[in-house]
């Protein structure tokens, strides 16, 4: 509801971040799938022609694609039950009447700002070093032999390091969505006899479904284009590398950049299958 | 209202509730006590948690050796560049969907997340290609272009969430008063949803700041920031520990601070508006 | 200055027509009210005058010049919002001299204007204060003020009443009246509430679905409704519409008998039934009669002091000069 003038100068004002995000959006992408139908290689011999789906069979047939894939989607699954699941007992607990509730918090918020390659080194270097990291001066003191970890337990170390990361912000929101319910109705329940766990069962965990998908699915799109983490630790050895790792590599390191940007369509297409359902929900809310 | 629980309950679930919060914490707080060790403590076993010769040597030597500082000025420029390019494209988009919405602001708005969720990978050597083409590998300015577009749509959708809070009201009143659009812009829009404006520059500076598949892949020296000046720590030269961790300590410091701030905002920017 | 003439005027959102083809003159110096129910299209009308939205077709002249396409600025008018509108982040004197200041209007005059608005509306006290730290009803005097410094040509209120208490309403309402006294300024006020048009009005304009259903005086409405909805819209509590047989009686398809225009017996009368609910409101008596032929319940306004209880027989006879007569359209058969 307005007049004219202004529903011109709406438009007007939305142009610039329009344009900008379409260009962003566009030319590269549209660059991507063009590289894709070419056998490109910038270091030996450029444009080499048209090659059809070549790239994509190439891309899905190589020996270290099926292996990426179930790489990134145990990292992906794991990381996403971890967050998930302790963020909701995590949320429980600081939803919970205790001294120095701001201090917990912010303790326990902090790890998500600390930027991606510290973390991963930190890690990497002062816990799982096999030498001098905590975790094996802790395994000696049991009398344990100290483990390798990131190339004999990569999987779950990597994981690990990114749970660190994403588990506050799992927290964060499963808290301000617990903090939201009424408590009228957690009263009324308790009224109506249910104990402890049948309040969360029935009540909390309902209230909480909205807020667990759209977690999961942001996640998901974080998640499925983790880099640095990979990139510090292991650079993709040990059975660690991802699909979009192996995308980067393809690209950059080998650059073959017509197999990469047929992986990168795969990806594209992927994101965007989790995209859609996020989108539904988001677009929902905005109606509301 | 909550209930009054009783002190028992109230000191377990402190107990429980400390111990998680420093078990998570703990490797942060573990870097930055090892930043004040000597390279010979710092691996030293048993660990020494409190008990050793503080010393700020390292910080010393990691400026000497890596130029701590151009780092950080990069890092700045990149993360407020970017925001505050951000911002500039954003407060008028957000303006024009807030309060003259049409059929098609929502699919506009939902266009936009769209574009955040397009894997990086996916455009990186089309970006990389461009980047060389046009001379902005490892400049500064190409950097904030990219980093402004991957944050533009969570800028316009939390300044959109903001501003659908003020009341349309507000602005018809000033548009009866004679105002223009722009004296509408600059007198009443923009003071009012000052929080919310500062709220999203303190998110996206973090995300920006924090951004480390473009910093890394199209910086080398000249435009690296902090991101790429840790990541430059992954090869070991002997001992390094405790220089490791002073040099984390001052990537992480100033964001930990402002993340402290916006931890609130937080939510509703990473979740499109759709968790409050 | 201030007479407002709105000329086959229409309004459509999208494919709905808000607003069919509409005339109407706002003489100058009028207290005007658009009243009808919620969804009628009166608020709509007015932010149509203000030049908030534009109108689909027709035209709008301000003081004989066309304003169709002005901007809200340009039409000199000025306008007070339901929830005030007020720039929680200006004091009340910067709320009061924003439209000034936008006017480009030198420091000493708004000082001037600003100064004789406070006086007016006595704002003194707290003219230095935020917004949010005022009550309702100062802030709807905030509000006015805004609008008054401009001297505008016309006052458009929006339900600038609707968020008071119902004690500070009547006081509001007598303010506002007394205002136009003074200023002499032609007022349009927008209402759901018939009792604020009876009250404030010069000129009652009844909508409904966007249309105009009648144009009149208070009295006039109250006395010779055009049509059946106006006849019970205006009047509280509402006239009872009787049809059927007892209508037919009097060559009409509905007749309307307003409470006040009927004589309650115990004994004898027109029509009898049962005494329901009675709403006891002290100095008159609102009784629900059941068992009228052709409306139920019917309603009777009569004395503080009533003699019969629920489950009484009543009768009940209409004052036959005063009754009103529709015919099959709902129109008023004179």
């Amino acid at each position: 509801m307005a007049t004219k003038a202004s529903r011109s100068a709406a438009r007007l004002m939305m142009a610039p971040a329009v344009v900008l995000l379409m260009a962003w959006m566009l030319v590269p992408l549209s660059m991507t799938v063009w590289f894709s139908f070419r056998k490109y290689l910038p270091l030996r011999g450029g444009d080499l022609g048209f090659a059809g789906f070549e790239n994509y069979g190439r891309f899905v047939s190589s020996s270290s694609f099926w292996p990426a894939v179930s790489t990134t989607l145990i990292i992906v699954g794991s990381v996403l039950v971890i967050t998930v699941v302790l963020g909701v007992l995590l949320a429980l607990l600081l939803d919970q009447p205790f001294w120095g509730q701001g201090v917990v918090r912010i303790l326990i918020i902090a790890p998500f700002f600390v930027m991606p390659t510290v973390s991963a080194l930190v890690w990497k270097n002062m816990f799982m070093d096999p030498t001098n990291g905590l975790f094996a001066h802790l395994w000696r003191l049991f009398g344990a032999d100290p483990v390798a970890w990131l190339s004999e337990a990569s999987t779950g170390s990597v994981v690990l390091i990114i749970a660190w990361r994403w588990l506050p912000f799992a927290t964060l929101i499963l808290l301000t969505a617990i903090q939201s319910l009424d408590s009228e109705q957690l009263e009324a329940a308790e009224m109506d006899g249910a104990g402890p766990l049948q309040r969360f069962g029935h009540i909390i965990l309902p209230h909480l479904g909205r807020a667990i998908t759209i977690v999961i699915l942001i996640q998901t799109i974080f998640l499925l284009s983790i880099f640095a983490e990979i990139f510090v630790t292991t650079g993709g050895a040990f059975g660690t590398r991802t699909l979009t790792y192996l995308i980067f590599q393809r690209v950059l390191e080998s650059q073959n950049v017509g197999l990469g940007s047929a992986g990168g369509v795969y990806a594209i297409i992927l994101a965007n299958i989790v995209a859609l359902f996020l989108m539904r929900i988001v677009g929902k809310n905005l109606d509301a | 209202m909550a209930r009054a629980v009783t002190t028992r309950r109230k000191t377990l679930t402190t107990a429980l509730a400390w111990v998680v919060g420093l078990v998570i914490f703990f490797p942060i707080l573990w870097t930055i006590l090892t930043s004040f060790k000597t390279e010979a403590q710092a691996v030293a076993n048993p660990p020494l948690f409190l008990n050793f010769d503080w010393t700020l040597e390292n910080y010393a030597v990691v400026q000497e050796r890596s130029n701590y500082m151009r780092f950080l000025w990069n890092s700045v420029i990149l993360a407020g560049g970017s925001t505050i390019l951000g911002i500039l494209v954003a407060v008028p988009a957000a303006w024009s969907m807030a309060f003259v919405p049409s059929r098609r602001t929502k699919d506009i708005l939902l266009w936009m997340l769209s574009t955040k969720m397009l894997p990086a990978v996916g455009v990186l050597y089309p970006i990389y290609l461009l980047f060389i083409r046009f001379g902005l590998l490892d400049s500064r300015a190409g950097l904030v272009m990219v980093l402004m577009l991957i944050n533009l749509p969570i800028i316009v959708w939390m300044l959109y969430t903001y501003f659908r809070e003020i009341p349309g009201e507000i602005l018809e009143a000033a548009r009866m008063d004679g105002a223009t659009l722009r004296e509408e812009l600059l007198y009443i829009l923009t003071p009012m949803a000052i929080p919310g404006i500062a709220s999203t520059v303190l998110l996206n500076f973090i995300l920006a700041w924090n951004e480390a598949f473009w910093t890394l892949n199209l910086t080398a020296v000249d435009a690296a920031p902090l991101t790429a000046f840790i990541a430059s720590y992954s090869s070991p030269e002997g001992l390094f520990f405790a220089k490791l961790s002073a040099a984390s300590t001052m990537a992480i410091a100033p964001i930990l601070i402002l993340g402290w701030f916006s931890q609130k905002q937080l939510v509703r920017g990473l979740t499109f508006g759709a968790v409050k | 200055m201030g007479q407002i003439e709105l000329k086959q005027v229409t309004k459509s959102f999208g494919d709905v027509q808000v607003i069919p083809p509409l005339d109407l003159t706002i003489e100058d110096g009028e207290f005007t009210v658009f009243v009808g129910p919620s969804g009628c299209g009166k608020s709509t009308l007015l932010r149509l005058i203000a030049g908030l939205e534009d109108i689909t077709t027709g035209h709008i002249a301000i003081d004989g010049t066309d304003a169709t396409g002005l901007v809200p600025a340009k039409r000199g008018l000025a306008m007070v919002f339901q929830s005030y509108a007020l720039y929680p982040h200006m004091s009340v004197r910067k709320n009061i001299a924003f439209p000034l200041r936008m006017a480009k209007m030198d420091k000493a005059e708004i000082d001037k204007r600003v100064a004789a608005a406070a006086e007016v509306l006595n704002l003194g006290d707290y003219i230095d204060r935020r917004p949010g730290q005022l009550s309702g009803g100062q802030r709807q005097r905030v509000a006015i003020g805004r609008a008054i410094v401009r001297e505008p040509a016309a006052f458009l209120f929006d339900e600038p009443l609707s968020n008071l208490d119902a004690a500070l309403r009547v006081g509001m309402r007598m303010e506002i009246m007394e205002l136009h006294k003074k200023l002499d300024t032609t007022m349009i006020y927008v209402t759901h509430d018939q009792v604020e048009a009876m009250t404030m009005a010069d000129k009652i304009v009844v909508l409904q679905a966007g249309n105009i259903e009648q144009v009149g005086s208070p009295l006039e409405l109250y006395q010779h409704p055009r049509n059946k909805f106006v006849a019970g819209f205006i009047g509280s509590p509402r006239m009872n519409l009787i049809e059927g047989p007892e209508a037919a009686k009097h060559d009409a398809t509905t007749i309307g008998i307003r409470p006040e225009h009927t004589r309650l017996s115990t004994t004898e009368g027109t029509w009898q039934g049962t005494v329901g609910v009675a709403e006891h409101l002290g100095s008159d008596t609102f009784l629900h009669i059941h068992g009228i032929p052709g409306c139920d319940p019917f309603t009777v306004r009569t004395g503080g002091e009533v003699a019969l209880s629920h489950g009484d027989t009543a009768f009940l006879t209409p004052d036959p000069d005063k009754m009103h007569r529709f015919d099959a359209q709902g129109l008023r058969i004179a």
